[in-house]
């Protein structure tokens, strides 16, 4: 790295790839915002599901769970659980029960605490997560335990 | 220390090293918690100590960086900082809404915390690394501005260098990028989306422009190398990262509702982001091969050449072992990642602020370097720390496999759970390696202390 490479030279490179990159990435952006209406289940995008997103923020279920594999990897994935305990045969039920009847107590079992959330919040949080389980995720996760 | 403003940086670097120990301290509470289910349930639950764990990794990351700031523009700019009470005021600011943030986590329901703060004005959290409340967030923005403002100035008004001229632009980066996380979209395709120009933007975006600066600078006083050589390795190295990781930022792309062709050029831009962690292993042991002189201060020598080689194993290596998108497909969300993001954030951004601090404390402290004593007492920390970390890597990768394989390859797979019951052995012994990491850490705090005779002066 020497003789006719200078420092500026360098530097004008990277300018130059830095913008073109950049701008490169906002074009793709700009082309996943035209794709998504086909893949993000906006549709069914409700009051109820946008309610049920802040109660799944405001109590912090990232913290122990994936979400589509993001998050904590300290309790099970979510983003498939209405489909993995029924989907339309009962998966809202099992995930209002499930959250009601927390903790579990038994010793030496990682715990999930109780959030105390009325039965209005219990099915916004369970209507949430049968929005996120219709999204298109290219086929992932491999398969139904998450 | 050549201006008497640069001092300013200690109280930032003094704050992250207690910040640091808070961080390992709940990340061997949750290390238990992983095996011993029930451990300090309901008091402190999972997710409150992965909060305190991740979010103090941040703060004090950022402290370190505000720290080497104010210690290494007033240097590179040849002139004192603009405002020195400026820096002492934010840093109060800053270490009381931390403080507040953490104790609000640990003794309010986060929900209350939330109605409190004014999530309901503008909804922002519960989002992985983006829990704080609107108030701290709002907290770190001012005092993001306040710091630029002062650094900014001073270069203005003083030498301008490539080391500074990057590290600038890394740390507007920072800030800008942060204000990402005031968008929290209902849709949560477009959440993720957009979440993740914080956090890929950050790590490996703009922060490996602080990085690359932070480690040219220290670099050029200790090996006395040709600035001019130096710079020009900087420039090459940022290059290469924002090349690759700006589209790079497609390996989270994968599976979270956006297109498939993202499975594509994700892979393809982040198989390259290796490359600018390869350089910069090759720039630090370079300069250090062509060193113009022996610089007393060996230890800090010493983490700058950890900081190439452990951020190019966890960030490089690491990182694409698991980026492409067919190998993804089995891994994404599990303990490899857990292991990747331990390794990388410790390599790349932990070790290069203890680069800056072993550099610049003695300085500050009026000696050239610490005593002979001292230094092999830090070096005994780099190694128990940097060894301790590669072993909670790879346990956690082991666990990792073992996770894919039960719960995700098996033709007849496992619940989540039943999988972990599964591994359990592996998530004992980094809780092991965990405790050494942090014996480690106390011995490296030690080596303050410990000043023996010979300390040379500062000239
Ligand atoms: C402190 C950690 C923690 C937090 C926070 C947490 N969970 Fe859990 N959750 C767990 C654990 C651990 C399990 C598995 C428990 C078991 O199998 O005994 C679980 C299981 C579940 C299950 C059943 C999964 C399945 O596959 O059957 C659902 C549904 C669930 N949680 C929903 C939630 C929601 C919604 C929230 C937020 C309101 C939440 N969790 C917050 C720890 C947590
Ligand atoms: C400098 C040292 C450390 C750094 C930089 C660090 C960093 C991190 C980061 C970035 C995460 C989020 C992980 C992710 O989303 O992939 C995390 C989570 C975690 N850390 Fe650490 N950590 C450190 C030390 C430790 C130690 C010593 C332990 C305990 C033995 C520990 C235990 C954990 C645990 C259990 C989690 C939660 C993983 C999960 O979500 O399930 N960490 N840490
Ligand atoms: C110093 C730089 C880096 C740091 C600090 C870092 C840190 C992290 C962290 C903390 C996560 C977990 C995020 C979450 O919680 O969801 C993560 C995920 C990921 N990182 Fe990195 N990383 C770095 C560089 C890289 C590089 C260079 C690559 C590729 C070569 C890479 C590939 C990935 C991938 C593919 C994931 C997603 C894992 C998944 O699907 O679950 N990282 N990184
Ligand atoms: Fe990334």
């Amino acid at each position: 790295m020497s003789g006719s490479f200078t420092t500026s030279a360098a530097r004008n490179i990277f300018f130059g790839g830095t913008v073109f990159f950049f701008l490169l990435f906002l074009a793709l952006t700009y082309q996943t915002e035209q794709a998504l209406p086909a893949r993000d289940n906006r549709q069914n995008l409700t009051p109820q599901v946008v309610a049920g997103k802040k109660v799944w923020e405001t109590n912090q279920c990232i913290g122990c769970h994936t979400l589509l594999g993001e998050g904590a990897y300290f309790a099970p994935e979510l983003g498939n659980v209405y489909v993995r305990r029924g989907g339309a045969a009962g998966g809202k039920e099992f995930i209002k029960a499930w959250i009601k009847a927390q903790p579990t107590g038994v010793p030496g079992r990682r715990q999930m605490p109780n959030f105390h959330l009325t039965d209005q919040q219990l099915d916004d949080v369970a209507e949430f997560l049968k929005y996120v389980s219709e999204i298109n995720t290219a086929k992932w996760p491999p398969n139904i335990e998450g | 220390m050549k201006y008497q403003s640069q001092a300013v940086s200690k109280l930032y670097f003094i704050a992250a090293i207690g910040l640091f120990v808070a961080q390992i301290l709940f990340g061997l509470i949750m290390g238990l918690q992983y095996v011993i289910g029930d451990f300090l349930f309901p008091a402190i639950p999972f997710n409150v100590a992965r909060m305190v764990h991740t979010n103090a990794l941040i703060v004090w990351l950022l402290m370190g960086f505000m720290g080497a700031g104010y210690y290494l523009i007033p240097e590179e700019s040849e002139r004192e900082l603009h405002s020195p009470l400026l820096a002492k005021l934010l840093f109060w600011v800053f270490l009381v809404a931390a403080a507040l943030t953490v104790v609000g986590y640990l003794l309010v329901p986060y929900a209350t915390l939330a109605a409190m703060t004014g999530n309901d004005l503008l909804p922002t959290m519960g989002r992985e690394f983006l829990e704080q409340p609107l108030l701290t967030k709002v907290g770190i923005v001012i005092v993001a501005l306040g710091f630029l403002f002062n650094i900014t100035m001073t270069v203005l008004k003083g030498r301008k260098t490539a080391i500074s001229t990057v590290l600038l632009m890394g740390l507007w980066g920072l800030a800008i990028f942060f204000l990402f996380s005031f968008y929290n979209p209902h849709n949560v395709v477009r959440d993720k989306f957009y979440w993740w120009w914080v956090v890929h933007l950050w790590v490996e975006g703009v922060w490996e422009l602080i990085l690359g600066s932070i480690l040219a600078f220290v670099l050029i006083k200790v090996t006395g190398v040709d600035r001019e050589i130096i710079e020009k390795w900087l420039y090459v190295i940022i290059t290469l990262t924002l090349i690759t990781g700006i589209i790079g930022t497609g390996h989270h792309y994968f599976w979270i509702g956006t297109p498939e062709y993202w499975q594509w050029w994700g892979s393809l831009f982040s198989a390259l982001e290796p490359i600018p962690f390869f350089a910069m292993t090759v720039f630090a042991f370079n300069m250090v091969n062509r060193r113009r002189r022996e610089h007393p201060n060996r230890a800090a020598t010493l983490w700058a050449l950890g900081t190439g080689v452990m951020a190019f194993l966890g960030a490089g290596v690491w990182g694409f072992l698991h980026t492409l998108a067919p190998v993804n497909f089995y891994t994404h969300g599990t303990q490899i990642t857990a292991a990747h993001g331990h390794m990388a954030f410790y390599g790349a951004y932990v070790m290069v602020v203890i680069t800056m601090i072993s550099y610049a404390m003695p300085l500050m402290r009026g000696r050239a370097a610490n005593s002979n004593k001292a230094q092999v007492i830090e070096m005994w920390a780099f190694w128990l720390m940097t060894i301790s970390m590669v072993f909670i890597t790879l346990f956690l990768t082991a666990a990792g496999i073992l996770q894919v394989w039960l719960q995700r390859v098996s033709t007849s797979p496992l619940p989540f759970m039943a999988a972990q019951d599964q591994v359990t052995l592996f998530y004992w012994m980094r809780e092991w390696s965990g405790v050494a990491f942090l014996v480690g850490l106390l011995i490296y705090i030690y080596s303050f202390f410990a000043n023996g005779e010979d300390a040379p002066k500062a000239s």
